[in-house]
């Protein structure tokens, strides 16, 4: 069991620095996923995230995470220091490569921290969310108010004590004077977002864009306001697409959340299972065969280059050009159809499995795949000349709503939109994750990190995933596509007829699913839209004790104001097209 | 000059109808366009849908939003068709074959399409809704801007004809369509008959990933309809009107008789109108006034100084 524990201070990296210089306020923990994690106190912390950002040697920019963990239920919690509820920050550096975790600890009667809203301006919805899901104060925060759930929400959700199920609830009951009440807390008053009605010389309109709107993809609303066309300030709103995905995997066992995570970013389809089961996997200690991973990278791909089909057909679509998304949704069609024929499902085929994937691939199946890949890049090429190379699209889009890789970072953009900026990092490259490092392919990057470089990037990116599946094709592994590990596959037939002990094994794997040490682990991938990081706590459980579950496209939406200001209300579709985001992915 | 009354209320009927095919053929033409079937249920190619259609539309639930101006709200949509239908009165379909032949058709065509800017804008300004409010502004800015270009850039054809009259512009043609010494005046023309028509690319008054449905976003049922047989008819009519000053009108080989050959010509232009909502981006709504402003308004202007000097040159 990888329990933790205070060890001395033979540290290396990013947490050998920090010992360094903030010792002995500063506690090592250990965890399976090999990220430098470290607690510190509460007065210290914007020291340490200052020195984090700005003064150490190849600092870290990105604020990755933030969220916070119950801890009052939890049991195993060795060499760690005692807190009722933990608030975690995770920070990337791209200069060194390297990850690190600062974890406060918080007592019950004494709920609050400051805020890092000056330090990252990316906090401010993260630090939201907080408050919102855990009822933890954040001072100095400009402007704390709930963001996924509705504003006369009682309670706050991912505490323990928070029923999960409606079952565990009185009946709900929506009187006209609760419903009154609900719709006036939801009215846009301009002065509540920080928004002034008028100036020297105008009056500002505010025209209330979302939640039902046909360019925000979903439902997603987004206070504007107008001079004229022009925008003076956007606000978005978000939560109208809360399902609480984080809580339910509290009550899920370790198998069956999988096919909640394909619905997270639900274009994404088994892109989702990815980052869940690896982290599961590193816990347990399971080495998943050869087979499996090839498996699992080709339908990855077949999900990118869907996710990305859509994605470029509903761009041409919001600035104005009707056809491309219907050949481009014919396309995908018959992708889907491959990924029906090996999966049996379509979008959501939660197909992975904790130590390899659901079945093996049947019987001639490469054959339908091969005739798609042949014949997608013709149409590829069709759709540069239709929708890239057209000069209307391109004046729609060109020099729209851009921003520089440190400003993308400072906000939290990573995956395509990071690389439109020009910065090369891919996970697959940089951190190669279940098998990417035996694949050819490159990384397409942009310079401007405008609407339509954001654009251009996904279209190369469809490429290099076709060749990544084709690749895969050529060279599919054989063996087992799933890993013989007792906590993930039941002992084979033939032996659980022979002794007692393997039967006993079986029924309890069947019936409570496998039970997993207690650990942390976070894994990162390279997802459709960004990066996606799943982190798990298993408290020697069942089911997970917190799963955080951290999405590209959240960060992604925060920093629509920023780079939309002084534009026109076409030029805000045409951002809200190129950024990509799906609203289950940012509300979860 | 007299009045066919006996051609209004064939016209009338076949306009309304030409609407109303057209709403199905569009969506038949988009959906091959478009890799897709389009509506193919209801009779042979669907064109029962058109039918279901108007019956749907017939039937829907007359709504009238409470903090709408209700007697602007509901005269609008009539006036954008009424406008039209006038429109239709100085097209000569085939020699003999008019309304009214008047000596001023041209600009009784002008006056007519200015008057259908009023409809647009006063539905929007009637919704009391914000989307409604912009969609209604840019119409205003968009259709009184394309007016100008509309009206120069048909002047070359007046100056070559010396009349105004649309028998007469068509009978000029017999020995060369206008469309060759006039090729600029058409591009220009065809430019701004689109976004007269304020039909996709130059939809911005109810581009509807920005507004919803712009101007038109709180009608429905027949009120909606009115507004939808009000952008076709102007389709129609555009066409007709291109046909008419630059492509010869009537006229034709005589294995066909007249009347066909206009129809054709109409036709072909009506499938381009389609073909270019299928084909291409919306411009954003500043960048169309500037394409106005500063391309069309010179070409319409070279091309009227052009044509003048050379008329003047070959009179001696």
């Amino acid at each position: 069991m990888s329990e933790l524990a205070q060890q001395p201070t033979t540290r290396t990296g990013v947490a050998a620095e920090l010992m360094a210089r903030f010792e002995p306020e500063c506690l090592y923990q250990e965890t399976v996923d090999g990220i430098a994690t470290l607690w510190v106190s509460r007065n210290r912390l914007l020291d340490v995230m200052r020195y984090l950002k700005h003064e150490i040697d190849k600092p870290f920019p990105l604020l990755f995470d933030l969220s916070a963990i119950d801890e009052r239920l939890r049991e195993h919690r060795a060499g760690q220091p005692a807190s009722d509820f933990t608030v975690f920050y995770h920070l990337i550096s791209l200069e060194r490569n390297e990850d690190v975790r600062i974890k406060v600890a918080l007592a019950d009667d004494d709920l609050s921290l400051p805020t890092l809203t000056s330090v990252w301006p990316a906090a401010n919805w993260y630090e939201r969310e907080v408050f919102d899901m855990f009822g933890i104060d954040v001072i100095g925060h400009p402007n704390l108010f709930r963001i996924l759930t509705p504003p006369l929400w009682e309670g706050h959700p991912l505490r323990k004590e928070h029923p999960a199920r409606a079952t565990e609830m009185d009946p709900y009951e929506m009187s006209p004077e609760i419903k009154h009440e609900q719709q006036e807390a939801l009215r846009f008053v301009p002065e509540q977002w920080g928004m002034s009605t008028e100036a020297k010389h105008t009056d500002f309109m505010f025209l209330n864009l979302g939640p039902n709107h046909p360019s925000v993809h979903g439902v997603f609303r987004i206070a504007l306001q107008l001079d004229g066309e022009v925008l003076v300030d956007a606000v978005p709103d978000i939560g109208y697409h809360h399902r609480g995905a984080e809580k339910m995997a509290e009550r899920q066992s370790w198998h069956t959340f999988i096919p909640y995570t394909d619905r997270i970013d639900y274009l994404g389809g088994v892109m989702n299972n990815m980052p869940y089961v690896m982290a599961v996997e590193k816990m347990a200690g399971i080495e998943v065969p050869d087979r499996a991973k090839v498996i699992r990278i080709m339908l990855a791909e077949m999900f990118r280059i869907s996710s990305h089909l859509l994605f470029f057909g509903t761009f041409a679509q919001d600035v104005g050009q009707m056809s491309p998304v219907l050949y481009m949704f014919a396309d995908r069609e018959r992708l889907f159809s491959n990924i029906e024929a090996i999966t049996g499902g379509r979008m959501h085929p939660m197909w992975f499995r904790i130590g390899g994937v659901a079945q093996d691939l049947p019987d001639g199946w490469d054959t339908m795949l091969r005739d798609w890949l042949d014949y997608m890049p013709k149409r590829l090429d069709e759709y540069d000349s239709v929708s890239m190379n057209n000069s209307i699209l391109k004046q729609r889009t060109v020099g729209i709503g851009p921003y520089n890789t440190q400003e993308g970072l400072e906000w939290g953009v990573t995956g395509p939109n990071l690389r439109a900026t020009g910065s090369d990092w891919d996970l697959r490259k940089k951190r190669p994750y279940g098998g990417y490092d035996q694949f050819d392919f490159e990384i397409p990057v942009a310079a401007n990190g405008d609407c339509y470089d954001r654009c251009w990037v996904r279209v190369q990116e469809i490429r290099q995933s076709l060749r990544i599946i084709r690749q895969c094709l050529d060279n599919m592994p054989s063996g087992p596509y799933k890993a013989i590990h007792p906590q993930t596959t039941p002992p084979l037939r033939e032996r659980t007829m022979e002794d007692i002990e393997t039967l006993i094994q079986h029924f309890l794997n069947v019936s409570w699913g496998p039970v997993i040490p207690s650990s942390e682990c976070s894994v990162n991938i390279e997802a459709t839209k960004g990066w996606n990081s799943y982190y798990l706590i298993s408290d020697g459980g069942t089911g997970s004790y917190r799963t955080r579950i951290r999405t590209p496209s959240f960060p992604h939406l925060q920093m629509i104001p920023l780079i939309s200001r002084g534009f026109m209300i076409a030029d805000l579709i045409a951002i809200i097209a190129s950024i990509d985001f799906v609203m289950a992915d940012v509300d979860r | 000059m007299e009045v066919g009354f006996i051609m209004i209320l064939p016209l009338v009927v076949g306009a309304m109808l030409g609407a109303l095919v057209l709403v199905w053929w569009e969506r038949r033409l988009l959906g091959f366009l478009q890799d897709r079937l389009g509506p193919n249920r209801l009779g042979p190619f669907g064109v029962g849908q058109m039918v279901a259609d108007l019956i749907k539309l017939i039937t829907k639930h007359d709504w009238v939003p409470p903090f709408a101006d209700r007697l602007v709200f509901t005269l609008a949509p009539v006036a954008i068709v009424a406008a039209m239908l006038m429109g239709f009165a100085i097209v000569p379909f085939a020699p003999g074959w008019h309304i009214i032949d008047l000596n001023i058709g041209l600009l009784f065509f002008l006056a007519m399409t200015s008057l259908a800017v009023y409809g647009v804008l006063l539905a929007g300004l009637a919704s009391n809704n914000k989307y409604s409010l912009l969609g209604g502004l840019r119409a205003a800015a968009q259709m009184v801007t394309y007016e100008v270009f509309m009206g120069l850039s048909i002047m070359g054809v007046v100056i070559l004809t010396g009349s105004f009259n649309m028998s007469e512009i068509v009978r000029a043609q017999e020995d060369l369509w206008f469309f060759i010494p006039q090729v600029l005046g058409f591009v220009v023309f065809l430019i701004a008959g689109i976004a007269e028509a304020h039909r996709a690319p130059f939809d911005l008054p109810e581009a509807e990933h920005e507004l919803v449905a712009g101007f038109h976003t709180e009608y429905s049922g027949m009120k909606f309809a009115l507004v939808m047989v009000g952008e076709y008819l102007s389709v129609i009519l555009t066409s007709a009107i291109i046909v008419t000053l630059f492509f010869g009108g009537w006229l034709g080989p005589d294995f066909l008789p007249p009347i066909i050959w206009f129809s054709l010509k109409t036709g072909l232009f009506i499938c381009f109108f389609v073909l270019l909502r299928a084909a291409i981006p919306r411009p954003r709504y500043d960048q169309l006034m500037s394409l106005g402003w500063k391309i069309l308004l010179p070409i319409t202007l070279v091309n009227l100084l052009v044509t003048g000097a050379v008329v003047l040159l070959a009179k001696g």
